[in-house]
């Protein structure tokens, strides 16, 4: 046993979620991923050998690591989003496991909103197909920073590193046209483990990482918003001690912090009230702090005693984010019913939730071409569209590319109360007017 | 790096920290259900960490199985009454004197009557949110859960068909009748509650460390010998040092052998362990599918 100075503890977190058709071998990957970084255990492993006895003729399947479901081990799918967790000396990592052939959008995005890393795996007899291009749009779509395009099953074509750069050539062709920055093509196979985590003796022709390697070292540092402060408030904390003077008139407001940086004294606007005021303190449970930022918790006391409750916004004063309730935005629709101009909604934003009528359905995305067509009459499941909104009252955001925590939305239906849309708000055409802000007490 | 830089631990927190403050922000009648085990003692400290200087804007919740290692039960009260929190305890054992729950013939484990008698509190006192300490990485069926986590009005889990959750954006809303089940450490790992533990010098109850105890070895495990499942003839009690790993019921929880006597003899104890947590627990292992099972009957 390694004395416990030993034990490292992760430097920080990578999240990334896989994605492919069904038999591209997710769930084989992500199995090969925990098995060959020793993320398993005796008793995982003895658990796959006897399911192996009963469902798989005595071949280990590892993807039943991930299919938890009773329905998904008898189907041989995967139904919903699967979390796995692992930790190497470097980074601790939560893989968020989407499904591939039913709700793909639906459960992709759930997968993916949080994500740093994407992987699309693509099978290198088959190459791209409608899905890859489909989930790559979603990446880009989700502003997802970092994506890895796995060529898997590289044994079932002899390792042939003319198939890999043929595929490598078809993602060129629509990558331009997306909004991806960092892309990496790996050529591996997840059933045997070569360049999963060890690098392949087959792939001589290939000086990259291996997968693993690379998820340890890409670059997430500043994958968090620092420009821009932004404070929604989730919870008004006044103590109900009269008793104490310390605490009789303490009155803060409680929030993760979702953009920039907040200093004591600093000067901030408190939205809608419209008030300039100024944080008096910054106060955390392990004490009061100088300054916060992104995506810390914190309690802000201000100076002066103004109307602030959750769903408000405390921002800085540079950088002001928008003010409308005329808002345009890119959804993912999720339900069944499908959306159509004219129906309301609650609109749920930062800690805010407002009714929301859909004013106008602009485009749809043609996930074949990848071209917008213009007036959809309607948004079925798993479309992805842009829209226009009026909202009951305005919102206090920030356009989806500049901060996704501000920058996005849900819609609920209303009656059901079913989560039916994933939005990400388009830049505003108008920001708070400093005469929102010139109201100084 | 620059100094606006959070480790895993602090992202982990501050997400959960979230969670709670959306939970007091969004439910009219939340509780916390607080049994004393590890993963409870961090919820706790990051419901102060969500909340103070205010008290926890919610009672703590606790389903007495009347199985418990009583070393527990001691160890919830202490805890409760430190943070000056109101702790409901439900039994099953009033459960079934009020024929709410209801035993099947020589049926021992109260495991599946936890079920009716949670339903019965929630009821009770209207409750529409519980926040739990369960994690995705302790079991399969719980790695598809989501942190919100729907219940209809049976408190029922419909796994084919839960709401998309997307980023940190969580949708709260019930009809009448209908419940949610909230998990804020649904992204920690059973190490990092240990470490989490460690950093925020937290108190757990005695029994996580090395003891001497009578156990009799079972089904390839040291259970606690107890009255309730006496050791057959074939059995031999024994004295082992052992300490347990996770805690259910005195019946079916396994013990470890183990030296450990600090959180770091424990930290580094699981980094070399070679079974999971839940590879102690005699009711996970009853078949593949017995936490879905359990789950989908309102289990948390």
């Amino acid at each position: 046993m390694p004395p416990p100075t030993l034990v490292n503890v992760p430097v920080d977190i990578l999240r990334f979620n896989t994605c492919g058709s069904v038999d591209d071998g997710k769930s084989t990957l992500i199995g090969r991923l925990l098995y060959d970084s020793k993320s398993l255990m005796e008793d995982q492993i003895e658990a796959l050998e006897r399911s192996a006895d009963i469902t798989g003729g005595g071949q280990i399947n590892l993807a039943d690591l991930t299919d938890g479901l009773r329905a998904e081990r008898e189907q041989g799918i995967t139904i919903d989003v699967a979390y796995r967790y692992f930790a190497t000396p470097r980074r601790k990592f939560i893989i968020a496991d989407t499904p591939g052939h039913v709700q793909y959008t639906r459960n992709m995005v759930t997968g993916a909103s949080t994500a740093n890393l994407s992987i699309i795996l693509v099978d290198a007899r088959t190459g791209v197909i409608e899905q890859s291009r489909r989930h790559t749009a979603i990446a880009s779509l989700l502003r997802i920073p970092h994506l890895v395009v796995a060529v898997n099953k590289m044994d079932l074509v002899g390792w042939s590193e003319e198939r890999f750069f043929e595929i490598r050539a078809q993602f060129e062709e629509f990558l331009p046209r997306l909004d991806i920055k960092d892309v990496k093509f790996i050529p591996l196979s997840a059933l045997n483990g070569d360049n999963v985590v060890d690098p392949s003796p087959h792939t001589p022709w290939y000086s990259g990482p291996t997968l693993l390697g690379h998820l340890e070292t890409v670059h997430i540092a500043s994958d968090w918003n620092l420009q821009g402060f932004r404070l929604p408030v989730q919870w008004v904390n006044r103590p109900n001690n009269p008793a104490d003077p310390a605490l009789h008139d303490f009155r803060g407001f409680s929030g993760q912090i979702a953009g920039g940086i907040v200093r004591e004294g600093q000067k901030v606007l408190a939205l809608p009230a419209g008030i300039v005021t100024t944080v008096k303190q910054i106060w955390t449970y392990d004490g009061m702090v100088g300054e916060a930022f992104c995506p810390q918790s914190v309690t802000l006391v201000l100076e002066h005693d103004i109307d602030v409750s959750r769903g408000s916004m405390i921002i800085g004063l540079e950088q002001r984010p928008g003010y409308s309730s005329d808002l345009q935005a890119e959804v993912c629709w999720m339900h069944t019913r499908p959306l159509q101009p004219g129906r309301k909604y609650f609109l749920k934003h930062t800690t805010h939730t407002v009714q929301v009528v859909v004013s106008e359905l602009v485009t749809k995305l043609n996930m074949a071409t990848l071209e917008t067509e213009a007036g959809p009459a309607e948004l079925a499941v798993n479309d992805i569209g842009e829209i226009r909104l009026r909202t009951a009252k305005p919102l206090v955001f920030d356009g989806y590319g500049t901060n996704r925590l501000t920058g996005s939305f849900i819609l609920i239906e209303q009656g059901t109360n079913a989560t039916v849309a994933a939005g990400m708000l388009r830049p505003p055409r108008e920001i708070v007017k400093s005469e929102n802000g010139d109201y100084v007490i | 790096m620059t100094s606006y830089h959070l480790d895993h631990l602090q992202h982990l927190e501050t997400e959960a920290i979230h969670i709670m403050r959306e939970v007091a922000g969004e439910f009219e009648r939340p509780a916390l259900l607080f049994s004393g085990g590890k993963d409870s003692i961090c919820l706790l400290r990051l419901a102060e960490k969500a909340f103070r200087p205010s008290d926890i804007p919610m009672p703590l919740l606790n389903v007495d199985t009347g199985h418990h290692f009583p070393e527990l039960n001691d160890f919830r009260d202490r805890r409760a009454k430190q943070l000056g929190a109101r702790l409901i305890v439900r039994t099953v054992e009033d459960a079934i004197a009020k024929g709410i729950a209801q035993p099947s013939p020589g049926e021992i484990s109260r495991n599946r009557l936890q079920i009716p008698t949670l339903l019965a509190a929630i009821e009770e006192f209207r409750f529409d949110c519980c926040i739990g300490g369960a994690r995705r990485d302790e079991e399969k069926a719980r790695a598809k859960e989501r942190f919100f986590s729907f219940r209809d009005s049976f408190g029922q889990w419909d796994p084919k068909n839960q709401r998309p959750e997307i980023w940190n954006i969580y949708n709260g809303r019930l009809n009448p009748g209908e419940n949610m089940r909230v998990f804020p450490l649904s992204n920690w790992t059973e190490m990092d509650v240990w470490q989490y533990i460690r950093r925020e010098r937290l108190e757990v109850p005695s029994i996580y460390f090395s003891h001497t105890r009578k156990c009799v070895r079972r089904g390839g495990q040291w259970l606690p010998a107890n009255h309730l499942v006496p050791p057959k003839p074939t059995e031999q009690v024994r004295d082992v040092v052992v300490r347990v790993r996770t805690i259910g019921d005195i019946i079916s929880t396994g013990c470890v052998e183990s030296p450990a006597t600090s959180i770091d003899d424990i930290i580094a104890e699981i980094a070399a362990a070679r079974v999971t947590e839940r590879g102690s627990r005699a009711d996970d292992k009853a078949s593949e599918a017995a936490m879905e099972d359990r789950k989908k009957a309102g289990y948390f």
